[in-house]
Parts: C-alpha cells; sequence; structure tokens
C-alpha cells in the first residue's frame, strides 16, 4: 500500500476546468423561462415604513412583487438569533435594508422599475459610531444596544497596577473591510409550493441556506435542497450572507412559479452585504521592570451593525485572541458587540482576530519601547511555553517554540541588519524605510464547544469500479478543498489521486459537515475524511475481500465483491473531541481551541514623508501549521491572506455616507494589485498535530492576522511616528507625521 | 431603450469563427459573449473595467470586454479563453496556473489567463516588472499574485513546448 500525496503539490483538482474557462459559477447558469430579481433597499438608516408605491411608466403587472406580506413562513434569517428580517416589515434598521423585491424576465427594465419604486419612510435619529452606541445616545437594539458581552478573567487583575513598574495604556482602532471576492453573490431558486425549494449559488455554507430555507417556508428538511455551484471567492463573505440572497430569490420563484436568478452587481455587493467589524480596543498593561508582562486589562469593543448575524461568535474569537501569544499571569478582557444602524457586519478571515491582535500588537511595541526594550527583545521574554496557561486557563500542551519562530522569521528577513542600516540611513531622506514585526497565533477550528455541538458528519462511498467518492458540506471557494481531501482520502486507502471524486456540495446528497470557516476544513472535516476512508478499507479488511499490502487493482476487486453480496459500500465518520478538551461557557473558561497555528511576521516598508505613500517592499511569514498537507496551496493561502491585509493595513478605507459605503466602487476602493504586492516569502514549520490528519491544523485564516500590525510597526520604524488605527491612508499618515513634528519643535 | 432601439446585425470573428449576430449596438461585448453565444468562460467582476476578469482580445489587444459596446467590434477579431487551449492541449500558461497554483477560486482565472498569454506574446521573456505591469489590470483576490507571476515565468520557460 503507497501512501505518496500528502505533502506533495499535486495539481488541484478543478484546475482544468478553472483555467479553461468551462467551471460553472453560478452566472454562468440559465434555466428556461428564468426571470432576473432585484432588491429594493430602504435607502434610510432607521425609520418607520409608511407606504410603498409602484411608480408610473412602469408595466408592474408584468413585475413578480414581493413584500414581507408574500413570506410563507417566518420572517427572520435564522443564524444565532432571529432578529433580522428578510425583508422589512414596519421598521427599517440600516440603509441597505431589503424592502421589496421585483422580478422580470429584461434585466434593463427591471432596473427602471426598482428605481421607480418609492418608499415612504419616516426618518428616526441613527446611531452610526461604536461609541454612540455604548453611551445609548438612542436605544436601536434590545434594552441596551449589545449584541453580546464576554468577560475573561484570570489571576487578579486589580491587585499588580500597586506593584507594576510601569503601566502602558493605548487605544487602538481598525476599520471595516470589504471581501471583494471577485465573483459578487449570486443564487438561482426554484420553488414550487407543492414541491419545495431548490437553490443553486455561492456560498460556503450549503446548511446555513439549508436551515435558512427551511424556516423562511415553513417546509420540512427533505423539501429544501441546495446546491453549491462552483464559487468565486468567499473569504467569510459568503458565509452568511447567501442566506439572504437565496431567500429573496426563492421568494420570488415561489410567487412567480419561474427560475429566478439574483446576482448582486458589484455596487451592490459591496454596499449590501457583510464587512469586516470596525473596532476600537483598550489596552492597560502592567510590566514589571524586567520586562514581563505582570496585568493586561482589555477592552474590545465591536460594530456588529444593524443586527445580530455572526457578532456574538465575532466577538468570541477576537476576545479569546487579544492577549496574544504570551503569558500573563493576570488577565481581564471584556468585550462587546454593539448595534449601530449600518448594514451588518459580518464574517471576514480572521473573524474578529485581525482586530484584537492589530491592537495588541501594536500597543507591545508602545510598551517595550516606555520600558526600554526592542520589540523583539520584550517578546522574547514573555511568549507563551508549553504548560503555561492561556488567558481563558488553556495549557499549552503542543511544543510550541515562538522564540525559534521570531528568530528564523528576524533571520530570513534580514531585520537586524537593516534595522542598523535604515536607522543609520533614513535621517534627511525624504524616503524612509523601516522594518517591523508582529507574533501571533490562531485557533483553528470552532471555538470551545462549537465543534461538539456542529458534531459534523462526513461520508465516504465506493463503486464497484474501486472508485472513491468523499460526501461533505465542505466547500471548495478556492482554497483547496476538492484537492486536499483527495489526498488525505487516497493516501489514508493507498490509492491514487484521480480514484477519489468529490462531490459537489449538495443538501440532497451530502451529510452536514460543518460551515466551509474558522480554518477548520482541513483539520477538522480532513479528519473525518480520514476516519471514514479508513473505515471503509476495515469494512474491506474485515469481509476478507482486501488483502494485506493491497494494490489498488486489488481494491477495485475488493470494492466489486464487497459491494455484489452486501450492497452499497459507505462509511461515515462523526467528529469526536479529541480526549481532554474542557471548555465552560459559562465563565469563559478552558480549552478555547484544540489546536492554534503559530506565527511571526516580517514587513518591509517605504515612506514617502513627501506623498505619503507607503510601500510593502518585502515581507516574510513564518508559520508553524502542523504538517503541510499541499506546499503550493498552503503557501497560496498564506500569500492571499498577507495581500489581503496589506490592503487592510492601506488601503481599504470603507467610506460611510449617514450609514452607507460610500465608495462601493473598485474604482474608489481600493485592493492591492500585482504591482502593489511585495514579494511574499512563506516558511513552514510543521510539527504534527495529532488530532489533525496526517498531522496538519488549520492555516486559513492565520495570515490575516499579522501583517497589519507588522506593517504598521515598519511604519513606526521608519518615520518614529505612532500610528494606531488602520488603514493608514495618505492623509492619516500625513496627519500623524505633522503631530509628531510639532511635538519634535516644541521639544 | 433596447425594445425602441433596432438590433443591428454584426459581424466578427470569434475564436476562429465568423459570426454575424443580431444585438442592440450598445450592449455590452461581455453580455453577448456570456449570453448570445454562451462563451461564459469570460466573466464579470465590476462591470467597470477596474478587475479584467472580462478580458478579451480585440484584433491582438487585450480589453475589458465590459467597457465595450458590440458595434465597435464590428469586423474584429475577438478571441476570449474559449480559444486558447488547442483541443484538448492546454496552452503553455494555462499548464502553468495549474502547476503553480496559479488559480485558486478561479474567476480571475479566465482573464489573468487572456493578459498572460497576450503579455508573452508581446514580450516572449518578460521582466518581473513588466510581469506586473502586464497584469496590473487584472485583479486577484485570492493568490497575492506570487504564484501567478511564477506561473508567467513557468510558461516562458516551457516556451520551446507551447501549443
Ligand atoms: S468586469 Fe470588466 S473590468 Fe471588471
Ligand atoms: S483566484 Fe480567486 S480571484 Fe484570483
Amino acid at each position: 500500500m503507497k501512501k505518496h500525496l500528502i505533502g506533495r503539490p499535486v495539481p488541484r483538482k478543478e484546475g482544468r476546468a478553472k483555467v479553461t474557462g468551462q467551471a460553472r459559477y453560478v452566472d454562468d447558469l440559465v434555466f428556461p423561462g428564468m426571470l432576473y430579481g432585484a432588491t429594493v433597499r430602504s435607502r434610510v438608516p432607521r425609520g418607520r415604513i409608511k407606504g410603498i408605491s409602484f411608480g408610473e411608466g412602469i408595466p408592474w403587472h408584468e413585475f413578480t412583487i414581493v413584500t414581507a406580506k408574500d413570506i410563507p413562513g417566518e420572517n427572520y434569517v435564522a443564524l444565532i438569533a432571529h432578529d433580522q428580517p428578510y425583508l422589512a416589515d414596519g421598521a427599517v434598521n440600516h440603509s441597505e435594508e431589503p424592502v421589496v423585491l421585483l422580478a422580470h424576465p429584461e434585466k434593463y427594465l427591471l432596473e427602471e422599475a426598482r428605481r421607480a419604486v418609492q418608499l415612504e419612510i419616516e426618518a428616526l435619529r441613527p446611531t452610526f459610531t461604536i461609541e454612540d452606541s455604548l453611551n445609548k445616545k438612542e436605544i436601536i437594539w434590545g434594552e441596551d444596544n449589545l449584541f453580546k458581552s464576554y468577560s475573561v478573567e484570570k489571576g487578579n487583575v486589580d491587585e499588580v497596577w500597586a506593584r507594576a513598574d510601569f503601566i502602558v495604556e493605548g487605544e487602538y482602532r481598525t476599520g471595516a473591510q470589504e471581501q471583494l471576492y471577485i465573483e459578487t453573490n449570486g443564487m438561482i431558486a426554484v420553488a414550487i409550493p407543492e414541491k419545495g425549494v431548490t437553490v443553486w449559488g455561492s456560498m460556503q455554507c450549503p446548511y446555513y441556506v439549508h436551515k435558512a430555507l427551511m424556516a423562511l417556508f415553513g417546509l420540512p428538511a427533505d423539501k429544501v435542497r441546495v446546491i453549491q455551484s462552483e464559487t468565486g471567492g468567499g473569504f467569510g463573505g459568503k458565509e452568511e450572507y447567501p442566506s439572504m440572497i437565496a431567500g429573496h430569490a426563492a421568494l420570488l420563484a415561489w410567487k412567480s412559479g419561474k427560475p429566478v436568478k439574483i446576482i448582486y452587481d458589484r455596487a451592490e455587493d459591496m454596499a449590501a452585504t457583510t464587512k469586516r467589524h470596525p473596532s476600537r480596543t483598550r489596552h492597560r498593561t502592567a510590566v514589571s521592570k524586567d520586562g514581563k508582562l505582570l496585568g493586561m486589562e482589555i477592552d474590545f469593543v465591536i460594530d456588529g451593525g444593524a443586527y445580530t448575524t455572526l457578532s456574538p461568535v465575532v466577538l468570541s474569537r477576537g476576545t479569546i485572541h487579544a492577549p496574544g501569544p504570551y503569558f500573563c499571569p493576570n488577565v481581564r478582557i471584556r468585550s462587546r458587540a454593539v448595534a449601530t444602524n449600518a448594514p451588518p457586519h459580518g464574517a471576514f478571515r480572521g473573524f474578529g482576530a485581525p482586530q484584537s491582535i492589530f491592537a495588541l500588537e501594536r500597543h507591545l511595541n508602545r510598551v517595550a519601547r516606555a520600558i526600554g526594550l526592542t520589540p523583539e527583545e520584550f517578546r522574547r521574554r514573555n511568549f507563551i511555553q508549553p504548560g503555561q496557561t492561556t488567558a481563558t486557563g488553556q495549557v499549552i500542551r503542543e511544543n510550541v517554540n515562538m522564540n525559534h519562530l521570531l528568530e528564523r522569521a528576524l533571520v530570513l528577513s534580514d531585520y537586524h541588519a537593516k534595522t542598523a542600516r535604515f536607522a543609520r540611513e533614513n535621517s534627511g531622506q525624504r524616503r524612509k524605510k523601516g522594518m517591523g514585526f508582529a507574533s501571533f497565533m490562531h485557533g483553528a477550528g470552532f471555538t470551545g464547544s462549537g465543534e461538539q455541538y456542529l458534531a459534523s458528519v462526513v461520508e465516504l462511498e465506493a463503486t464497484p469500479q474501486g472508485r472513491v467518492r468523499v460526501l461533505a458540506a465542505s466547500t471548495e471557494i478556492g482554497q483547496g478543498t476538492n484537492t486536499i481531501f483527495s489526498q488525505i482520502a487516497a493516501d489514508a486507502l493507498g490509492l491514487d489521486y484521480d480514484s477519489i471524486e468529490i462531490l459537489k456540495p449538495d443538501t440532497a446528497s451530502v451529510p452536514n459537515s460543518g460551515p466551509t470557516v474558522a480554518s477548520r476544513t482541513c483539520m477538522v472535516v480532513g479528519k473525518l475524511v480520514e476516519a471514514a476512508a479508513l473505515g471503509l478499507q476495515q469494512t474491506l479488511v474485515g469481509s476478507g475481500y482486501l488483502p494485506e499490502g493491497y494494490t489498488p487493482a486489488g481494491f477495485e476487486r475488493a470494492c466489486k465483491r464487497y459491494i455484489e453480496s452486501h450492497g452499497p459500500l459507505k462509511s461515515s465518520s462523526q467528529y469526536q473531541p479529541p480526549p481532554g478538551i474542557h471548555w465552560d461557557d459559562a465563565t469563559y473558561y478552558g480549552d478555547a481551541y484544540g489546536t492554534y497555528a503559530w506565527a511571526v511576521y516580517v514587513a518591509e516598508v517605504t515612506v514617502d514623508t513627501v506623498t505619503f505613500e507607503i510601500e510593502v517592499n518585502d515581507f516574510v511569514a513564518v508559520q508553524e501549521v502542523g504538517k503541510v498537507i499541499h506546499p503550493v496551496l498552503a503557501a497560496g493561502q498564506i500569500e492571499g491572506g498577507v495581500a489581503q491585509a496589506i490592503g487592510y493595513a492601506l488601503y481599504e478605507n470603507v467610506v460611510w455616507n449617514e450609514g452607507r459605503m460610500f465608495n462601493s466602487q473598485m474604482t474608489n476602493y481600493i485592493m492591492p494589485t500585482a504591482v502593489d504586492v511585495p514579494p511574499i516569502r512563506v516558511f513552514f514549520e510543521e510539527l504534527p498535530y495529532s488530532y489533525g490528519p496526517a498531522g496538519a491544523k488549520g492555516l486559513g485564516e492565520l495570515p490575516m492576522d499579522g501583517a497589519a500590525p507588522a506593517i504598521v510597526n515598519a511604519i513606526e520604524n521608519a518615520t518614529g511616528v505612532s500610528i494606531h488605527h488602520i488603514p493608514v491612508m495618505p492623509e492619516s499618515l500625513m496627519e500623524a507625521l505633522a503631530v509628531t513634528e510639532k511635538a519634535v519643535e516644541r521639544a | 431603450m433596447p425594445d425602441r432601439v433596432n438590433k443591428a446585425e454584426i459581424t466578427c470573428t470569434v475564436n476562429g469563427e465568423t459570426l454575424s449576430l443580431k444585438a442592440y449596438p450598445m450592449a455590452r461585448l461581455l453580455d453577448v459573449l456570456r449570453q448570445e453565444l454562451r462563451l461564459t468562460g469570460t466573466k464579470e467582476g465590476c462591470g467597470e473595467g477596474e478587475c479584467g476578469a472580462c478580458s478579451v482580445w480585440i484584433d491582438g489587444e487585450i480589453a475589458n470586454s465590459c467597457l465595450v459596446p458590440v458595434l465597435q467590434v464590428a469586423g474584429s477579431e475577438i478571441k476570449t479563453i474559449e480559444g486558447i487551449a488547442t483541443g484538448e492541449q492546454l496552452h503553455a500558461v494555462q499548464e502553468a496556473f495549474i502547476s503553480c497554483g496559479g488559480a485558486q477560486c478561479g474567476i480571475c482565472t479566465p482573464g489573468m489567463v487572456m493578459a498572460a498569454v497576450n503579455l508573452l506574446e508581446r514580450t516572449p521573456h518578460p521582466s518581473e516588472t513588466e510581469i506586473r505591469m502586464g497584469l496590473a489590470g487584472n485583479l486577484c483576490r485570492c493568490t497575492g499574485y506570487m504564484k501567478i507571476f511564477e506561473a508567467v515565468v513557468r510558461a516562458c520557460q516551457a516556451t520551446g513546448v507551447k501549443a
């Protein structure tokens, strides 16, 4: 039996279809008699709907028109809370809130009609900022504008301040960020009242859509079918919002009796769908004179927008990651997700962690400076060691060595020589260069008992030809699900790569293996693929058909004989938590994640002090992610994540105007292009994790966490200017430089 | 509006085949390719000339088909992603995109391949800067571009076996 695929760069399973243009995305699908759907949105951030009228000059009788009163089941998008309506009924809480749906066979007429629908809305006073929401200027959600709050307590932080040699405080902010997958959100629905509802579309989580449609139509599980079409990027942006569009398309299909396609154009996608939560973090840190962390008090707040969506979970991850990969005996974290009248913020790669890690890694540079240590020496003295506990009391059992990762990253980036050289050469130069780094970790899989609740299942099925099909709801969204599942299944069974088929996620045929989020697909679901493969093998061995040391041909014979005498050959596997994992949701205490990926990222930047342009010239990403299943795909994940994080740090500025995204176009919301990215140099350390497939951990979100603070630390190193928010736009750099110059003049 | 404007008859060559099609003169080439000709390999990412997902060649020049009224291509030669491979034989750039990991979600890939092949036809051995400039009009949100640059380099190394 050969094992040879894991660790090798086999060709992407669906690569050929993608490079030839044959891969079918939702907008490539056409159904006979299909209508197009459009959404009429409130345009008022908060108010009461008084009336809906349909303007002159439009043949309204040709249109299918849906409002809240047409909804057959529940008018909410089923997720965590049931507060977000599919269609506003009475109240509107953000300016992109859907109110009326229209369908028509002609797209151009649809657009005219959308503009001819007039909503009469009595405006109420909106809330747009974290501060206004916290101060309860208006109560816009629940009793106190709070979707969720957590508190984490370790040791006794109240008594450290008196004995601390240094106390350092700081406040940090991060802006919203658009996922900007190049394929916008879209769905096609067929809905026939007697038969049920079927949707095809771009998505990460077929079973989220399934659950939402069941509630919306009041249908049982077997009357709702959700099929993923090829998906042109997700990054979290297709975790929850597809439930909304799928519901809208299905409502129009239900009423019209025809298939309905809704594809958002770029402006609508950017403005109306979820973005990364803006955040504010306050740190108060007590340190001894030998540079040891004594106490950390962290206040972390995220802006959830108008409805709950995933904010409680985003907040949870941000909270747990807020103290970073450091050991501190006394920690208090208080965190809150607040409501504002912006479109709901949601999942985006990193899921709360990029926000709190930005704050921490900027703050620790400030602390290091205050106590007179270099950023690297201060971190060295405080990195968490095996056997020590995190803020939630989790004992680190893996053999993490952050010091080693730091050393390697500093050597690979030539950090010491370059910082010394830049310090010498910068003075008097218009273009100043600097180096910065960030150290961080990212928990893989759902937080706490999340995976236990999900109880994911994967099935494998063998054909008489000895081919093996993987049945899982995990979606291929570019990250490589199809390829790594094939590698894992093939190696577990000793088969060739090509004898594994991955079934397209379709809720009518695949079991619920949970959502494709949280860096869980490889580590958690991949492990189930491995276990189900071993189960299949055991069945064949147990039946006496499969000899020891079999060949692929022997496997085929065994499948054939088994199926002839016993019927279908299937194996399934369900998630079991690794032994010794404990989590208490009530006290927020215990093993927050089964394991973590650990990393140190280094950025080299050039800052032009006249034009205020910032360039990233080199980027080194060193990480420990367990066994690397596919070196090319893994490096591709890191490079893509770093590029997104460069955008987060420097370019991607969501401009708000009365709760609406003002720059909802690729022309004025700028993401990194081929000329903006530095060489991104990726290095892996591999410490196999016993509970991942072949020792793998999760890595998809990790690269989003560390690049922004590394870059802003490098800007500080280049200019001496300390910036506490991202994105760092030229105007904010200009301001910060001006403030520093004034301070220097005064001194 | 289109129902008050007559469709025009437009003759052009698409992937080597001469076609005569009826379309509204101001219809976007992108829509005509995708909807009338069912050549759905050409993608729409922004509809405003920013992302390059809709890249095709018009008379050998790379163009954003979302910005081109179909009337403008009367008499022209158009090439789309469907015309890049020779039968089953992939173009060296397509092969390199697969082996280097240049395609992740794949939505930018047809446009990226069109831009990359076009670049190599004009500049068979581009420098790194030329590669970056040649692909600057094509946005990719997945890869961070590194593997795409690698693919272009590998494709020029393989030029000898180019289809
Ligand atoms: S769709 Fe044409 S450039 Fe984006
Ligand atoms: S591969 Fe997804 S946008 Fe380029």
